[in-house]
Order: C-alpha cells, then structure tokens, then sequence
C-alpha cells in the first residue's frame, strides 16, 4: 500500500506546526522523518494514521493489503501503549478479538508474532514483569498480529536505554527486510534512520516544512560501519539538522528569556 | 585570621535514616485494642465510671447477647442490611452509568458536571422529609435518600476515573480500528477501576451515616431505630450494643471491598 501527502497542513489553535508537506510513502520502502524537537513529527504521524484531521490538505492511500490484512495501518508507541491488565497474550489478543477470526486463527496468530519477537516464553507475564526492550517488542508484536499493510512507528526506541536500543535496532531491521514492510519510522536519532531507512525525510524546524528528502542508495541489509556513501549521506543529513536544531534551541531559548522562565538573576 | 580546618577523627559513618517508616504491629492492634476494654471494664468494676453514665463492656456483651437469643437484633440487621444494599446498588449504578456518560461524551460533561456542583454538597438527610412526602414513610423513601447521597460521589469518582485513564491506551485501540464498544468495556472501565472502588469505599461509608439518619427519622426495625429506642428508654446497655453491631456492619463492608479490590486489582 502507498500514502500520498497532499498539501497537510496543521494548526493547533494559533500555533502553525505543519505546512505545505507533500509527500509520499511507496510500498514496501521504510521512510524515516527526522527533524527538530517539536517540528510537527508526532503531528505528520497522527495524521498519516488518521488519528487526527489535518487542517488543510489530505492523505490519501491506495494498493494491495497483505493477506490476512486486518487494518491496514498501526502505530508502535513511543511509551508502548500496553494495558497494565493484561498479559502480554492478552495484549496481542485485544486486537483480534473483534475481528472475525475463529479462536483457532487468533491463536495462530499470537503464537506466531510472540515467536516472531521472541515473547513466547513470556505469554502469561504482565507488561510490569517487561524489562523495556520486551514491552516494546510486545507493542511490535501487538502491531504485527493484524498483518498490516503500512507500519506508522513513533520514536519506538527513544524510551530505551542505549544497549537495548542498538539490539531492537537490528531487530527491526531484520524484520523490515523480512517482512518487506511499508513503514513510516519517526525519529530524533540519524543513526536510527540511516541504519533502517530507504528514503530519509528532514522536516524544519515549526512551522514543520519538509526541507529536503534524500535517498540512501546502499540496501538496508549491505549497511556496513564505514561504507564511503553511507557516510556521505550522514554528512548532509547532519547539516541539514544541526541548523535546523541550533535555530530551534535559539528560538526556545530567547521565547524563556523573554517569559522570565529562567527567573532572576540570569 | 585562618582558624584550622575542622577534622574529623576516624569513626564509622552514624546512620542517619531512622524514622519516619511506621511498620504494622498486628499484636499490638490486638492488644491496646483488648487493653482499652480491660481498662474500661475495671473503670466500672470498681465504680469509677457510673453505669448510668456508662455501662460495663461486660454488660453490653450482656445486652447483645439478649438481642440475638430474642431473635430481635437479627430482625434489626436484616432491615438495615435490606436497606443498605437496595440503596447502595441503585445510586452506584446511577452514579457509574453518568459518571461514564459524563467522563466520555461532551453533551454530558458540563450539564452533568453542573448539576454534581450543585446538588452534591445537599447533605442528603435533608431531602428525606420530601422523599417521605413523595414515596410515603416505608421503605422506598428510605432507600431513595441512601441511593441520592451514593450516587453523587459514585459519578464523581467515576468520570475522574475515566479522564485519568491514558488518553494514549485510547488512542492505541482506535489506532487498531477497535468498536468504540471494545474501547469502552477493555481499556477505559478497567483504567478506571481503581478510582471507582476507591470512590466505593467512600459511598459506602455515606451509605450507612444515611441508613441510620433514616432510621432515627422513622421506621420501626433497623439497627437506627433500635439505637434510638434504647436511648428513648435510657437502656445505655442496648444503645452500645447496637453501636457495637453498626461498628462490626462497618468492618465487614470493608473487607468486602478490600477483597474486591485484591481480586479485580490483582494486575497492580
Ligand atoms: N494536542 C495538542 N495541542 C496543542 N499543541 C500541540 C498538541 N500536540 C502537539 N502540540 C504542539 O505541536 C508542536 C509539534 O508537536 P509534535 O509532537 O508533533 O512534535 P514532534 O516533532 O513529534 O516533537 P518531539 O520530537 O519532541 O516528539 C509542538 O510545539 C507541540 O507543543
Ligand atoms: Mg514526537
């Protein structure tokens, strides 16, 4: 399935946070949205999603749906999303238990995405009993039971520590190049979305605008440390953010001064 | 001037964490429990507390006993308990249901929450005379002003339960195209839970200060009404023994909800 952006724009009461983003998303390609804290990325996501209406502009989406294609997109959660009450089966069950599956299906398909990330032996455990890296297997998991045609994917490793991070990190590129998933991967992180993207998108800072898209030429599953064109690419993403995050550090910083935030004496 | 520099000569580091970590004693609960009764035991025996002003432990025992043999206290407690239930069950499910209402949907919230402000802090026995008028002086206008002065809190406790539920748990499910009904029954009542059987301890407890008002007001069996007449009749001995009764009626709600709690809650 593919995603076509169609002049989105949006506004939260007075404040501009996107404008004029045409975009759009292929099947099969995994696209990474980086850009500046605040820029409009969580926005872009909810509404790729359908999740919020745009103040102006649409997306539209069109193509095939994977076989057994439940809903066509889900979303992995920056802060997981589980249910406390629920074990990690009875999370992955949630999502199937309205759709018209007999129990022997629905079963099928926990016992396959729990296998698939590595849950198996923790069926009956409750997300509390997780360590952070397995919550947010579960919520990959829980994404993957209703087979979906595009993967929406908010900084899903940001609440992480660094080790497991670079872990779930290879994981998820391991499941990209498996599956051969469409996603959007949203992230503050270039290492993320060099090491798993096919097209990266850098949005400015807010008003969020989209400032360049670059193709990273090497396939994701030939990424070595060091590859000469990896590095280059690096080099002109990093540029395109630094400025864009000097500027937005600027503008946060002069708006406290000038509310007093910072209070006496500074 | 340079003064010399403060030393410390060599000791092990002093502990400095004591305190301010209270630890249940359950014999001592037992105990100053027991002691306080032995003590007003003595107090009468020896004739320092008048019996007039108040009786012996020993004689409210007495006095208890003599209800249940007589088949009298059981009338009393099966009135009230009558009572207590027919009115906590209707205001709770009043209360859950615009409670709900009031937590999910805009056309109810400032409407709903306008009329909880205003009727909410009515204390309630004041409405008993209108139910009387409305309902006649049996049972249902007892009930009424128990189930009135529950449901106000159950709402309250109710939609606060709802607006802490993650607004991200909610968005996760429409984000999995759940029926709004799924939403609903799997992600906010159970997130809710927690504040609405906290939000039970507290109707209960106004459940039962309304049943023993309405008791007084009028009704000719109830654990009220046996309090009111003995103290009628100066029989210190059955008042007592009747505040004992409504006493050990307040444990047993309690550890009916803490047990509810335990199993619903077990997740936590
Ligand atoms: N529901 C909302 N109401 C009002 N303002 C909002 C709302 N959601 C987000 N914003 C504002 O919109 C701007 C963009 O938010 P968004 O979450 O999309 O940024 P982001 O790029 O995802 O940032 P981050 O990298 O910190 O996650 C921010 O300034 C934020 O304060
Ligand atoms: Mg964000």
């Amino acid at each position: 399935m593919r995603l076509e952006v169609s002049q989105v724009g949006h506004r939260f009461d007075d404040l501009v946070v996107l404008e004029g983003i045409e975009l759009s998303v292929e099947a099969g390609e995994v696209l990474a949205l980086i850009g500046p804290s605040g820029c409009g990325k969580s926005t872009l996501l909810s509404i790729l999603g359908g999740l919020l209406k745009p103040s102006s502009g649409a997306v539209f989406r069109e193509g095939e749906l994977p076989e057994g294609c439940l809903v066509p997109m889900t979303y992995v959660f920056q802060d997981f999303a589980l249910l406390p009450w629920r074990s990690v089966e009875g999370n992955v069950q949630l999502v199937l238990e309205d759709q018209p599956l007999t129990p022997a299906e629905r079963g099928d398909r926990v016992a396959e995405v729990l296998g698939l990330t590595g849950l198996g032996d923790f069926r009956a455990a409750y997300p509390r009993q997780l360590s952070g890296g397995m919550r947010q297997r579960l919520g990959i998991a829980r994404a993957l039971a209703v087979r979906p045609a595009v993967l929406l994917m908010d900084e899903p490793l940001s609440a992480l520590d660094a080790q497991t991070r670079s872990l779930l990190l290879e994981e998820f590129a391991a499941l990209f190049a498996r599956t051969r998933a469409t996603a959007v991967y949203v992230t503050h992180n270039l290492s993320e979305a060099l090491r798993l993207a096919d097209r990266v998108a850098v949005l400015s800072r807010r008003p969020g605008r989209l400032k360049d898209l670059l193709a990273i030429p090497v396939p994701a599953a030939e990424r070595a440390a060091g590859d000469p064109a990896l590095a280059e690419i690096e080099g002109r993403l990093w540029e395109l953010i630094r400025d864009e995050a000097a500027a937005a550090d600027k503008e946060l910083g002069d708006r406290k001064l000038s509310d007093g935030e910072l209070g006496d004496g500074v | 001037m340079a003064s010399e520099p403060r030393r410390l000569s060599r000791g092990p580091v002093p502990f400095r964490a004591r305190g301010f970590a209270p630890r249940l004693r359950p014999l001592a609960a037992w105990g100053s429990f027991l002691g306080a009764i032995l003590l007003w035991q003595a107090g009468s025996s020896s004739g320092a507390i008048p019996a007039l002003v108040l009786p012996s432990p020993w004689e409210v025992l007495q006095a208890l006993w003599a209800l249940a043999v007589s088949g009298e206290l059981w009338r009393h407690v099966a009135a009230s308990l009558q009572r207590l239930l027919a009115g906590w069950t209707l205001g709770t499910l009043a209360g859950l249901l615009v409670g709900l209402a009031v937590g999910m949907f805009t056309w109810a919230r400032s409407p709903g929450i306008a009329f909880v402000s205003a009727l909410f802090p009515i204390p309630k026995i004041a409405l008993l005379p209108l139910f009387i008028i409305w309902f006649g002086i049996g049972e249902p206008s007892k009930v009424a002003t128990i189930a009135f002065g529950v449901f106000f809190p159950t709402v309250i406790n109710t939609f606060g339960g709802v607006d802490n539920v993650s607004r991200s748990l909610i968005r996760m499910g429409q984000s999995f195209d759940l029926p709004t009904r799924s939403i609903v029954r799997k992600i906010v009542l159970p997130g809710a839970l927690p504040a609405i059987l906290s939000g039970f301890r507290i109707s209960a407890s106004i459940a039962i200060i309304l049943l023993i008002a309405a008791e007084m007001i009028g009704a000719e069996y109830g654990v009220g009404a046996l309090v009111l007449a003995a103290g009628n009749l100066y029989q210190i001995d059955q008042l007592l023994a009747g505040v004992v009764v409504l006493s050990l009626l307040g444990l047993c709600v309690s550890a009916v909800l803490s047990r509810l709690e335990a199993w619903l809650l077990a997740w936590r």
